[in-house]
């Protein structure tokens, strides 16, 4: 079985992000940069799933700039086989993304697609689901639990109400949530190995996709200051307070 | 090898984030036990950790100086405890092999050395013997083609983890000097062979040292480390492994001075007196700015020795000044965090006063103080007489 799994590059989560001073977006200039944890967790499932000899091939994916290369790089140390890096400049959203993604699994033609729920930059949640939906395979989405049964996929979802099992027949789309497992370190010796696994470079272009943003962003802002909390002396005065000036009840 | 600068970077990045994460939150349950989880020894096996300087051939990563000086600053960033366990291996437990090994003891022991389920031990010290090589006791007779070792040694670092040991000891009964003495690699498990009881150390807690004892102890002449051509030869074979492991030493001082640093920093930040962070008060601020001189000095002679030395130049003089400074350094660095953690830095909760136990070790083996001050001063004066 041959599984696909997309990374992305996104800010480092140690990284206190900062809007750039002409509002268009976050600072990224000198900024660390790593691999999305639900992409880790997505990669680790993939490598999980070879170790235990149910698959046999894992092809990374990343989308974007050159440097996603180093993304690729990671998921190359932790398991994975080989990696395609979309490279373009382009401001990628969900959806063309997704393209992108559609036509590498037309041309790779994978078993079982394994990507993390969200990015922790934008958080849209939208890539797996518009991928699913391109294809017109079954997805699980927020996966805290996978099983490969005969020709159909076990999926364990974290939902509002607990927890929910979807049997998925067929080819399918999984999206990672965190509790699926937890990402190996990739070990030394495998980081140095990983320069030598292949890296494929294509464009949007190659793939037959126009990766033109379809939404617009006016401005980015930092989050409002947050004031100060006071003290109330009585019930009588939080209720007060509460009514006529937080006026929310 | 020389790595690609965004191979290195990698590299650099999971060990911090496996230190960071993994292991800082170990600490004071390390100390406390006096022992490292099986699954974290474990962890740092799965990483690598414990083959940066063997060769790639048998399973190391083959760093040069200067990549294995900047992963040390990382493993300086916790408790030394972890470094020693893994810090034989990577030096004086392994490099003998390396350096001046046979082809059969290189690819006997390394694999298993890099890949730490062996742990190799270097005995060098003994209970009448430390710097001065000439007072060895340690004796290795003929026998056949056998030699019987005999003696004790002292103060081994993880020889009760060891599976290995780097023996000393005089082949030449007559010698009374260096020259006499020979390095043999000793399985840790023939008869003859028996560990005293664990030292208790003032800091390191988690790493272990004790004696290691040798009654009628029979090697072939193949354990001589390089062969029977390298009889004799043994503390030549020592000098050329210390440069390594003097800059390695060096490295992870000045990771640990770092990290003191970074802790005295958050806490003069939210320690308040007289109503502001003890940060804003001067005398707070020339104990920061002393350690971060000092600790960046420190930084800049390692990477420049480790530099040079990947080039092939000598550095003994240098890699001694590395170590003298560097160790000296993270002495004071400590002595401040103490002092600007005030009471805080006293108690055990903060770790502080862990750290200035841990690092009082730095100044005293692989070399004291005073025996680099020795190599440094007989090396320039041995120079300034080819003027």
């Amino acid at each position: 079985m041959k599984v696909l799994v997309a990374v992305k590059r996104v800010v480092d989560y140690n990284v206190k992000v900062r809007v750039k001073s002409d509002k268009s977006g976050v600072e990224l200039a000198n900024v660390k940069m790593s691999m999305n944890p639900f992409d880790e967790i997505a990669v680790e499932e993939a490598v999980r799933l070879k170790e235990a000899g149910k698959v046999s091939e894992i092809v990374v994916v990343s989308m974007g700039v050159a440097g996603c290369q180093e993304t690729i790089r990671t998921a190359l140390a932790m398991g994975g086989d080989r990696g395609v890096l979309v490279q373009t400049d382009a401001d990628l959203q969900p959806l063309a993304v997704a393209k992108c993604l559609k036509a590498l699994v037309d041309k790779e033609s994978p078993d079982l697609v394994i990507v993390g729920k969200q990015a922790i930059d934008d958080d849209s949640n939208q890539t797996g689901q518009m991928l699913a939906a391109l294809l017109g395979w079954p997805q699980g989405t927020f996966a805290s639990k996978v099983e490969l049964g005969d020709g159909v996929v076990n999926v364990t979802r974290e939902i509002d109400g607990g927890l929910e099992t979807v049997a998925l027949k067929g080819k399918a789309v999984v999206t990672t949530d965190l509790r699926l497992n937890t990402p190996r370190y990739a070990s030394l010796p495998n980081i140095m190995k990983a320069k030598k696994k292949p890296i494929e470079t294509v464009s949007p272009a190659d793939l037959g996709v126009d990766p033109a943003p379809r939404l617009k962003t006016l401005s980015v802002e930092e989050p409002a200051v947050r004031q100060a909390g006071v003290k109330v002396g009585s019930v009588a005065e939080l209720v007060e307070k509460l009514k006529n000036e937080a006026k929310v009840i | 090898m020389a790595l690609d600068p965004e191979t290195l970077s990698q590299l650099l990045d999971t060990v911090r984030r496996f230190v960071d994460n993994r292991l800082r939150p170990l600490e004071a349950k390390v100390a406390e036990d006096d022992a490292i989880p099986a699954e974290v020894v474990q962890d740092m096996r799965d990483m690598g950790l414990f083959g940066m300087s063997i060769p790639e051939a048998y399973g190391g990563l083959g760093l040069a100086m200067s990549e294995e000086v900047q992963i040390a600053f990382l493993l300086g960033r916790t408790s030394p405890a972890f470094r020693s366990l893994m810090g034989t291996n990577n030096g004086i437990g392994s490099q003998g092999i390396v350096i001046d090994g046979t082809d059969e003891q290189k690819s006997h022991y390394l694999p298993r050395l890099a890949s730490g389920e062996l742990i190799g031990s270097f005995c060098l010290t003994e209970p009448g013997s430390g710097s001065d090589a000439g007072s060895l006791r340690t004796s290795a007779r003929r026998n056949g083609d056998d030699f019987l070792i005999n003696g004790t040694k002292r103060y081994i670092t993880n020889a009760p983890e060891a599976g290995v040991f780097t023996v000393f000891a005089r082949t030449n009964p007559d010698s009374r000097d260096a020259s006499g003495v020979s390095a043999f690699v000793v399985d840790a498990n023939l008869p003859g062979i028996s560990l005293g009881p664990n030292d208790h150390k003032m800091g390191q807690k988690g790493a272990h040292t004790c004696d290691v004892i040798f009654d009628n102890v029979r090697v072939p002449v193949s354990a001589i480390i390089g062969g029977e051509a390298r009889l004799h030869q043994g503390f030549k074979t020592a000098m050329k492994v210390l440069d390594r492991g003097r800059l390695h030493i060096g490295s992870v001082c000045v990771g640990v001075a770092e990290r003191l640093i970074e802790d005295s920093l958050r806490y003069s930040l939210e320690r308040e007196q007289f109503g502001k962070p003890i940060g804003e008060f001067q005398l707070i601020q020339a104990m920061l700015a002393d350690s971060k001189a000092e600790a960046y000095a420190a930084r800049c002679m390692v990477e420049e020795t480790a530099r040079r030395k990947d080039q092939g130049i000598d550095v003994s003089t240098e890699a001694a000044c590395c170590k003298m400074y560097a160790s000296e350094m993270v002495g004071r660095v400590a002595d401040r965090a103490v002092q600007i953690h005030g009471g805080a830095g006293y108690i055990a909760d903060y770790g502080i006063e862990r750290f200035y136990r841990d690092v009082r070790l730095f100044r005293i083996y692989e070399g004291t103080t005073q025996i680099q001050q020795l190599v440094i001063a007989r090396n320039m004066l041995k120079d300034a007489r080819t003027w």
